[in-house]
């Protein structure tokens, strides 16, 4: 039976010691406190949660095994979906998956899930054993990008004795996981370079500072290099702007850049030598997940920290735990607001953003109502620096530089659900494909197409 | 890692390297750059290719000690090696892709304008072997700070020198050394120009009175080279356009030059403040107010 307990509270570092640290902010829960949350799930015999996970991870068996102390267990269910527990643990959005669609959230708290999952993954670092590595097959492939599309196809095909080569452009593997997501949301060296070490160990192979459609081509891939094919998750892309006068002057940053120099590039610490520039006031232009992260990470570079977005509280498409966050530590959220006009000193130097009030009108295509601006409602917010958290659109260099791989409208890879994309061998998912999502929505697309892969090689 | 082949000083704080990076010399034509990190603690720095060799696998990049990143290049030695070396990024020259027939009717003036000198030697070279003439201006401060200039006398067609000072060549800017041989008569249809932003942006301004098409190779500003920061934005054509995917080379006439320069020095106080810590602690010092920090 379960236990009619309320939801066990996570430990948090207080916000505003937080708001100065680049720390992670919670803490998990420990073995007691685990073990007690997992208590309360139902065993649901049709389990709502399954479903509601893009990879499907057996979540009552795995909270099971973790309510009976049986650890390996549990991290060795989760293994059979995800190979990323720690880090989806931390940021998927489990509000609208997992725990949105727990029974016990209709009246009360869900089962915390996530927190669950992320013990589970941090035991597994801290005490599991070396996944056996399964014999070669002979058979070659390679992976464009080692973010959580590239990471979760490649372990799929190494375990089933695939020789698998993953190419990164940048100097480190983990795409958004390192450049992106800030380390107070997830941790580099204990976290996430824990769980690619895990990876490797499967015998993944990572080659850096290969830029696919530069350095080599997926064509070179398949007909110099030996690869049978090839799995494009080379991820979201270019950062949008909003195409507002004002917007090139000193200080106007994308939150892709802000982010990239203050996780990728350490540029909060003096021991490197990337530079960030942040001033006394920063307004950060979104209200998704990247908005909080690059707004969370002005507050702890000193900054006044505000968001500005354009549609209501209601509407803001981050997850509610970085918005909650975020107003712990200070941020100010300024909905129903939209800049009109980035404003400069003679010298160029951002010196405040010209906005407009907003109201919420008819619902548009995705649903939400949309935005419509309150004729002469102007007014100025005074700030250093404008970062613009609008989005991505998609990198053109892969497509340009392959024959026969086609794209969409907007610019993103063609693939069935499959992952199957235009050109045969060629394989594609994640947000190359779907245009900016999540970490497990990409993760899951690794996943489908590593099963493609698979019988394309064996059909072949 | 990417192990330093050679290094040889060109010119005062002008450095050669030949570094060993096979995929990158595989690859790499004119116009084209690398990012290159030195050590784990450092920037992602952009550099034009300045030649590759694809037997040696060997690219040789010319640096110029002026921030704290480039200086740390400079710093290493032959044996030595860089972190990182990724590339090659950005487009290749227009000519690159050219139609040989249409290429060969064409008559190119290069204009390079000091450690720019580099970046144009792979594009006359190139251009040499295809039996494309190709005329250059080579611009520096005065003749100690002259680099490439018996490389490129053995590829160019005509080399010209203009120094400011007049300790070699014509004494005067590039864009009078350029006014000077069309008043001459010379013929160009194209002019490529690669140097300081100031330099490029009078050498456009000057072309443009004679509509004479001009190319300009843009060292803007990057973090990860590759299109995602948007560090490198620079308005052409009254669109704001991304260095590192869309260029490195525009249309000259077309690139708003004064926000590019001012782009240029968007991190130039952070830099300079760098600089000024790192002189501290060199000569010992211990900030105890956290100004380090």
């Amino acid at each position: 039976m379960a236990n009619k307990i309320p939801r066990v509270p996570v430990r948090e570092q207080d916000p505003a010691i937080r708001a100065t640290n680049f720390e992670e902010v919670c803490y998990g829960y420990n073995e007691q406190e685990a073990v007690l949350e997992a208590s309360r799930c139902l065993h649901c015999k049709n389990p709502r949660c399954v479903a509601a996970c893009p990879v499907n991870i057996r979540i009552p068996d795995f909270i099971a095994a973790l309510h009976a102390g049986k650890m390996q267990e549990a991290a060795d269910i989760i293994a059979e979906d995800s190979s990323l527990p720690s880090i989806c643990g931390r940021v998927c959005p489990q509000e609208t998956q997992c725990e949105g669609s727990c029974i016990l959230g209709i009246k009360g708290e869900p089962v915390a899930i996530g927190k669950l999952e992320r013990f589970v993954g941090d035991w597994k670092i801290a005490n599991g054993t070396t996944p056996v590595v399964t014999p070669r097959n002979g058979h070659r492939v390679a992976v464009v990008g080692s973010g959580p599309a590239g990471l979760a196809c490649a372990s799929d095909l190494a375990r089933m004795g695939y020789e698998v080569k993953i190419f990164e452009a940048l100097h480190r593997a983990g795409g958004v996981l390192v450049y992106g997501i800030p380390e107070f949301r997830l941790p580099k060296e204990r976290i996430v370079a824990q769980e690619i070490a895990a990876v490797e160990k499967l015998g993944v192979e990572i080659e850096t500072d290969v830029i696919v459609g530069r350095t080599v081509t997926v064509d070179s891939l398949l007909d110099e290099e030996g690869f049978e094919a090839v799995f494009i998750g080379s991820g979201a892309g270019l950062p949008r702007f909003m195409g507002i006068a004002g917007e090139n002057y000193n200080g106007v940053v994308s939150a892709n850049e802000f982010l990239t120099r203050a996780n990728l590039m350490h540029a909060y610490d003096n021991n490197y030598d990337t530079p960030i520039y942040v001033g006394r006031r920063v307004v950060v232009v979104g209200g998704g997940n990247v908005a909080m992260d690059a707004v969370r990470t002005a507050r702890r570079l000193g900054a006044e920290a505000t968001i500005v977005y354009r549609r209501s509280e209601n509407e803001l498409p981050a997850r509610a735990e970085e918005v909650h966050h975020a107003k712990e530590e200070g941020i100010c959220f300024r909905m129903l607001t939209n800049p009109v006009e980035v404003l400069a000193d003679d010298k160029g130097w951002v010196r405040g953003v010209r906005c407009i009030e907003m109201e919420l009108g008819e619902p548009d295509a995705s649903g939400r109502r949309s935005p419509v601006e309150k004729a002469g409602s102007e007014f100025d917010i005074e700030c250093d620096v404008v970062i613009m958290a609008l989005g991505t659109s998609p990198n053109p260099l892969i497509a340009s530089t392959t024959a026969g791989l086609e794209t969409n409208r907007r610019g993103c890879l063609v693939a069935d659900e499959q992952g199957t994309t235009t050109r045969a061998g060629v394989f594609a998912g994640g947000d190359a494909v779907t245009g900016a999502a999540t970490v497990i929505l990409a993760m899951g697309a690794g996943r489908t197409a590593a099963k493609a892969i698979d019988a394309y090689i064996k059909n072949k | 890692m990417y192990p330093i082949l050679e290094k040889r000083s060109l010119a005062e704080g002008i450095w050669l390297m030949k570094i060993l990076a096979p995929r990158v010399a595989h690859a790499a034509l004119p116009g084209q750059f690398v990012i290159v990190r030195t050590d784990e603690h450092g920037e992602r720095i952009p550099l034009t290719v300045s030649d590759y060799d694809r037997e040696q696998g060997s690219v040789t990049i010319v640096t110029q000690a002026i921030g704290a990143s480039t200086r740390k290049i400079c710093a290493l030695e032959a044996g030595d090696a860089l972190a990182d070396f990724a590339g090659p990024l950005g487009h290749p020259s227009e000519f690159v892709k050219m139609d040989p027939e249409e290429l060969h009717n064409r008559r190119y003036l290069f204009i390079a304008g000091g450690v720019g000198t580099a970046p144009v030697y792979p594009q006359v070279k190139w251009l040499h072997e295809q039996g494309v003439k190709a005329d250059v201006i080579i611009g520096a401060k005065n003749r100690n700070m002259l680099i490439y200039t018996d490389e490129m006398r053995a590829v160019a067609d005509n080399l010209y020198i203009a120094t400011d000072d007049g300790s070699e060549g014509f004494k005067g800017l590039v864009t009078q050394l350029l006014e000077q041989l069309i008043a001459e008569g010379k013929h160009y249809d194209e002019v490529v120009a690669i140097g300081p932003m100031i330099m490029m942006k009078f050498v456009a301004l000057t072309t443009k009175k004679y509509a004479l098409k001009t190319t300009v190779s843009l060292n803007a500003l990057m973090v990860d080279g590759t299109g995602m920061c948007g560090a490198c934005r620079v308005t052409v054509g009254g669109k704001t356009r991304f260095t590192c995917v869309e260029g490195p080379e525009f249309d000259a006439h077309e690139v708003d030059f004064d926000e590019a320069m001012r782009r240029q020095g968007m991190y130039r106080s952070q830099e300079q403040r760098a600089a000024a810590i790192e002189a501290e602690r060199a000569a010992g010092h211990v900030c105890k107010i956290g100004l380090d920090k």
